[in-house]
């Protein structure tokens, strides 16, 4: 009896797994095969790399590449400095108005940029940046997310190896540096998995700032590309899809326990 | 007279510390403070403050109090992307959290393929989402799609999915089901956990069954989760509508359309920046309602206890 329910459960847990990878696997089979399998599943269809080398042909995809690569990048370097910077000086100085201070950095949790887009378009428009990768990054650059991580990693450092970094002569910046930067590592790399998820998958920002090849990441790139009015085989559009979500679906495979762990460090804040 | 003296030297020098100290504090939070300033703080306040002016579209913008108010009151499109938002919210978020709380109750266990089962779960979570619904769009294309080819080989004939208002939200609703209780499985997980084994030894002792051990110990132990994971996938709700720019534009008739797409619509493709404004400031209030009632009820009532 016990054992009949449990392989019940484990037969409904698998069923669940298979039909959740259903998409996924379908997305991969139209992609590697040529159109006319797109909708017949015939285990002999032969496989193809056609489909990728159409849509890299018809549309700047290394281009837009490029572009996330380097929004990504752009975004996380920022991020890194100005939340290590701020963190720092809500976790270790006492000044006047910190606490009024953190209570502003906070509200950006609450209410984030990606429903501001009516008066940042304006913002960036005054500061004549649309149409660039600094412009999709900017509203993202001081990320309150990250300065609340970081400050809550600083704040549980030992007094005395910041004492020890200082008898030894170091500056504020050198303790910075060489106690509190290394010690935050795996909040660094949290924060870090996190935010290139997200920036690699963000849409609507980057669609209303950007209007040009030079400038448009692969997510805006791909619905530019996958319009109904552009008419292109549905087989191309979906090997352009793979393409869009294969470097952070190969990188989670990789490192699946740390995109996890992440993720629910970034959730529960 | 020479104590005099000092003590008077000492606070000085302490103010001089403490000064040099809020100095160093605030040139270190000074790239934080601009950015955000100017991508946070004021367009919140530009949003309220535009929200009470006209276009100007024929000549400068004018003071016109609550007018733009008074529009989005009697806009039946306003009132149809609130009820949507609503319904999409509560459409996703129960059916996401029963399925983040059945998952999470399988891959807790010792089961055939425990990581394979985590894996497939949690990978709809860092796909973009603009990814997802262009692979969605072809499961709900007409007849060539693979949902009418399923459901023509079992002899029903073919529907247009997106195209009919009355089934065109539940469609979308089970896409993002899809994406997000992967998600919030991992939080349950992490909860599940954290219960202490005795807990279920000492069940299992006195000969309780293992739903009524669920009932009546797990899922009250998991409340706060479920209360967190809730407020996050509402806030969600309100975030999210990048498969609407790919799969229906808000359509047919708007019967898919959420109130950020409508503000996206209203500011990008009609230009009319003032009343997207008003929107936007009704946006705000309902996330920062979502937020307090977080704080009050959540940070203090729940994590205490």
């Amino acid at each position: 009896m016990r054992k009949d329910s449990h392989s019940i459960e484990t037969f409904a847990a698998w069923a669940l797994a298979l039909l959740w990878l259903l998409p996924l696997a379908y997305s991969f089979w139209s992609a590697f095969h040529p159109s006319e399998y797109a909708t017949r599943f015939d285990i002999t269809a032969p496989l193809t790399l056609d489909n990728f080398a159409k849509a890299w042909r018809q549309a700047p995809f290394a281009r837009y590449y490029l572009n996330t690569v380097m929004l990504v990048s752009l975004v996380l370097a920022g991020q890194l400095v100005i939340a290590t910077l701020a963190a720092y000086a809500f976790a270790r100085f006492r000044f006047v108005g910190r606490e009024v201070l953190f209570g502003l950095v906070l509200v950006q949790l609450m209410i984030m940029p990606d429903v501001l887009i009516v008066e940042n378009y304006r913002v960036i428009s005054a500061l004549n940046l649309l149409d660039t990768i600094p412009a999709i990054a900017l509203p993202y650059m001081a990320s309150a997310f990250g300065i609340f991580l970081l400050r809550q990693t600083f704040k549980s450092v030992p007094n005395e190896l910041v004492e020890a970094a200082r008898v030894e002569g170091a500056s504020s910046f050198g303790v910075l540096w060489r106690v509190f930067v290394p010690l935050g590592k795996t909040t660094y790399i949290a924060f870090g998995l996190v935010s290139v998820s997200y920036h690699w998958n963000n849409f609507l920002w980057p669609l209303i700032v950007t209007n040009s090849v030079e400038s448009r990441p692969l997510t805006v790139g791909l619905a530019v590309f996958g319009a109904p009015e552009t008419g292109v085989d549905w087989s191309v559009i979906t090997a352009a899809t793979v393409m869009t979500m294969a470097p952070l679906l190969l990188a989670f495979l990789l490192f699946q326990r740390q995109f996890v762990q992440s993720f629910m460090r970034a959730g529960i804040r | 007279m020479v104590a005099a003296v000092m003590s008077a030297t000492e606070p000085k020098a302490a103010r001089r510390r403490n000064w040099a100290v809020s100095v160093n504090a605030w040139l270190l939070l000074l790239p934080a403070i601009v950015l955000l300033a100017t991508f946070t703080h004021y367009p919140i306040l530009a949003t309220l403050y535009h929200s009470f002016f006209s276009l100007g579209r024929s000549g400068p913008a004018e003071f016109i109090g609550l007018d733009n108010y008074r529009y989005m009151l009697d806009d039946d499109v306003f009132w149809q992307v609130l009820r949507n938002n609503f319904i999409f919210a509560l459409a996703t978020v129960p059916t996401s959290i029963a399925l983040a709380l059945l998952m999470a109750v399988w891959v807790d266990k010792k089961i055939v393929g425990r990581s394979f089962l985590r894996l497939a779960f949690f990978t709809p979570t860092v796909l973009p989402m603009i990814a997802v619904a262009n692979i969605w769009l072809f499961f709900y294309t007409p007849d060539y799609g693979l949902l009418d080819q399923f459901l023509k080989s079992l002899g029903f004939s073919g529907h247009n999915w997106l195209g009919d208002p009355s089934t065109v939200m539940t469609c979308l609703a089970v896409m993002v089901v899809w994406k997000e209780a992967g998600f919030f499985m991992i939080f349950y997980l992490a909860a599940l956990q954290s219960i202490p084994p005795e807990l279920k030894e000492a069940a299992s002792v006195e000969g309780a069954s293992r739903w009524y051990f669920f009932r009546r110990v797990t899922f009250p132990l998991l409340m706060p989760t479920t209360l967190f994971i809730s407020i996050n996938a509402l806030i969600n709700s309100f975030k999210l509508v990048d498969q609407l720019v790919i799969m229906t534009k808000g359509g047919p008739n708007n019967a898919s359309s959420l109130l950020l797409y409508y503000i996206y619509e209203v500011a990008f493709n009609f230009w009319d920046t003032t009343y997207a404004a008003t929107l936007t400031v009704t946006l705000i209030s309902i996330l920062a309602a979502v937020a307090l009632t977080k704080f009050v009820y959540l940070d203090r009532r729940i994590h205490y206890q």
